[in-house]
């Protein structure tokens, strides 16, 4: 199976991924000072794209700004390299760069994702760039901006705890599934984006960039190579990420995370890898479970 | 059943083909062309400039038409496409005492001077659907009237300004360059700059519905519409290498100050404040509605009671974005089967354990806390 695709023709009536070079500066400016204070909401001027907000516009934007005619870039949604929007935003950028585009993690330079992070592991010189709808995480405490940015700068975070705390009270468990708190480099609070929790451990120390853009927001952040990352939790409730009894129905792995597929009116289900490339490359053969692959990263 | 996740580049080429086929509709009927809905939906256009922040009549009737008359999907077109264009620099104020006048109304005095112009303006009309409009006829030109305008049509608010019964709203110490929304992020607390340039490029419906709400008492400003006037101005640009102003184009602009009663303070005595509101193209309603929203956001400076939805910044500013707001409900179409999964795990997990008894419940905990 080739994953690689060749290069297509840039449309030349736009500029080289979009963005004039002065918006590109001015993001790489926001992104240079988010990778130097992990986990902090750099406010960005973001710009209209043509692409909807709340569709990856802040992800685009970054991915514009750092994509060079020599990257390879992979987009995914759900984990999937086929979901209409992953699809739309690749076809935008094969037509405003014409660079090389790969469904395949390890072949990547940049991977643009939403809601999951690739079970293959990442590896240094690579980068993640995640599409943010709310990068606030103390949004759903605080509703106010000013009350929200004075909280972070006296990292004030003591309302998360609590509310983590009443969950438990109540249903015995965290009920937050995605997009779980986490505090980077002893310091920020930050929102990894609607990743399910599973994929929270794989922020932690990652040898890869991660970068995290928020278009309709207009905020940046950043977690650097080999940044520590915690999930909250307590001694008593520790961090835990979901667990299926079931493996996957196409490749039998038990280690990656599973979507579930409804069959029929019954009820009949089956699950399946939620990341299609892990999936089909297993189903190939090629051998990319993360327990036993290391080398390859 | 797994595989019909597949094919998504093609199911979207075939949606492209699909959309075109259902915006052209039945082919018997001729296609609508650009000047059509540049001069005969002229309030479509005018609406799709100002919160398409782009005034470009031809380019606003494109949007139109291949918006499929969708005015937010029009606006999002054109604010599309304005990011992509140079700055070439700034224009010089414009002063809107100087428009050459379709309209202009005032309802705080019974004459002022100039007079009253009625204009082109639904206001009067009953509205009784026409039927002589269902077939196609012949209007007759507009006879010229009778007499010329006044030349010198002073806005209402400059009379008021004379006897110093209004804020005077001074240019700022230095005429420093203004903060550009559209290149700089919001911050708080935001410049009347900046909130002037969220309103004047905010969703129509949601100014009128913030502006209604402070009517209807939540933060009463007690507003008359000091002024209303629509019309065409001159715009002119300083160039360095000649080293004067020249005009660069004509654009029209609808623009309504609203004056509230202001108790005064300590430091002042009790004046009008005002309300602002402006427009490309004609926008009454939309310009009205900006004038009481952006006289609300005053409210706490004032040092009024400031606890109504409309007085409210980051609730006003965050929120008035049409595109922003579109995009973001409309999110929701995007798959979200992970988190979801996630959630259904937690549910059926609490669910289970709700089920079973005690012993059981400790059990499955353990397991829980280990895997």
């Amino acid at each position: 199976m080739t994953t690689q695709h060749a290069t297509v023709a840039r449309d030349d009536h736009y500029n080289f991924a979009y963005l004039d070079e002065s918006t590109k500066r001015m993001l790489r400016r926001a992104l240079l000072k988010a990778v130097a204070i992990p986990g902090y909401q750099v406010p960005f001027g973001s710009r209209e794209m043509p692409l909807p907000y709340g569709w990856g516009t802040g992800g685009i934007q970054v991915t514009a700004s750092i994509i060079g005619s020599d990257d390879v870039l992979k987009v995914i949604d759900q984990g999937s390299d086929d979901t209409t929007n992953a699809i739309n935003i690749r076809r935008f950028f094969g037509r405003v760069t014409g660079v090389a585009t790969t469904e395949s993690t390890p072949a990547a330079t940049i991977v643009q994702t939403r809601h999951r992070i690739p079970e293959t592991p990442l590896a240094e010189g690579q980068i993640m760039v995640f599409q943010v709808p709310i990068p606030e995480p103390l949004r759903w405490l605080e509703p106010s901006e000013t009350e929200t940015r004075t909280m972070h700068a006296l990292a004030e975070y003591g309302g998360m705890h609590v509310k983590l705390y009443e969950d438990i009270a109540q249903h015995g468990h965290i009920a937050t599934t995605y997009d779980y708190p986490v505090i980077v480099n002893g310091r920020y609070m930050m929102r990894p984006s609607p990743i399910p929790k599973f994929d929270n451990p794989k922020l932690d120390c990652s040898p890869a960039l991660m970068l995290f853009g928020a278009g309709r927001e207009k905020r940046v952040y950043a977690v650097p190579p080999y940044t520590e990352v915690k999930s909250l939790d307590f001694e008593d409730h520790p961090f835990r990420v979901e667990t299926w009894s079931e493996c996957c129905d196409l490749c039998g792995s038990r280690e990656s995370y599973l979507d579930e597929i409804i069959l029929d009116d019954a009820g009949t289900r089956r699950f399946v890898c939620s990341d299609t490339e892990y999936c089909n490359a297993r189903q190939l053969g090629q051998g990319v479970n993360p327990s036993t692959d290391e080398a390859t990263a | 059943m797994y595989v019909a996740v597949k094919g998504g580049e093609r199911a979207i080429l075939n949606s492209y083909r699909m959309l075109d086929d259902y915006r052209r509709g039945d082919r018997e009927v001729p296609e609508l062309s650009l000047d059509q809905i540049r001069e005969q939906m002229p309030l479509a256009v005018s609406r799709v400039m100002a919160e398409g922040s782009l005034y470009d009549p031809q380019l606003a009737a494109l949007a139109i038409k291949q918006a499929a008359g969708d005015v937010i999907e029009a606006v999002f077109l054109l604010r599309a496409y304005r990011t992509t264009l140079s700055r070439f620099g700034y224009t010089q104020p414009v002063d809107t005492g100087r428009m050459r006048l379709q309209r202009r109304i005032s309802s705080t005095f019974k004459d002022v001077p100039g007079g009253q112009i009625l204009g082109p303006t639904y206001d009067y009309t009953q509205r009784l659907l026409d039927f002589s409009l269902e077939a196609q006829r012949e209007a007759d030109a507009l006879p010229a009237g009778d007499e010329a305008l006044d030349s010198a049509m002073p806005r209402v608010t400059d009379l008021l300004a004379h006897d110093d019964l209004i804020d005077a709203e001074p240019v700022p110490e230095g005429d420093p360059e203004p903060f550009d929304l559209t290149r700089q992020p919001l911050d708080f607390p935001a410049s009347r700059a900046a909130r002037l340039q969220n309103l004047a490029r905010a969703d129509e419906g949601f100014l009128l519905s913030m502006g209604y709400s402070t009517q209807r008492g939540y933060g009463n400003t007690h507003p008359f519409a000091a002024e209303i006037r629509y019309g065409s101005l001159e715009v002119d640009m300083h160039i360095e290498e000649l080293g004067f102003a020249v005009t660069v184009g004509e654009i029209e602009v609808t623009e309504c100050q609203m004056v509230s009663q202001f108790a005064g303070s300590a430091a002042e005595g009790p004046k009008f404040t005002r309300g602002y509101g402006l427009t490309f193209g004609y926008g009454e309603r939309k310009s009205m509605s900006m004038a009481l929203v952006d006289r609300a956001l005053k409210a706490r400076d004032l040092g009024e009671r400031a606890d109504s939805p409309a007085n409210d910044h980051e609730f006003v500013l965050y929120h008035s974005d049409n595109v922003e707001a579109s995009g973001f409900v409309q999110h929701l179409k995007l798959p979200h089967y992970v988190d979801f999964q996630a959630n259904l795990e937690l549910l059926r997990r609490m669910r289970a354990e709700r089920a079973a008894p005690e012993a059981a419940r400790n059990d499955l905990m353990d397991e829980a806390v280990s895997s």
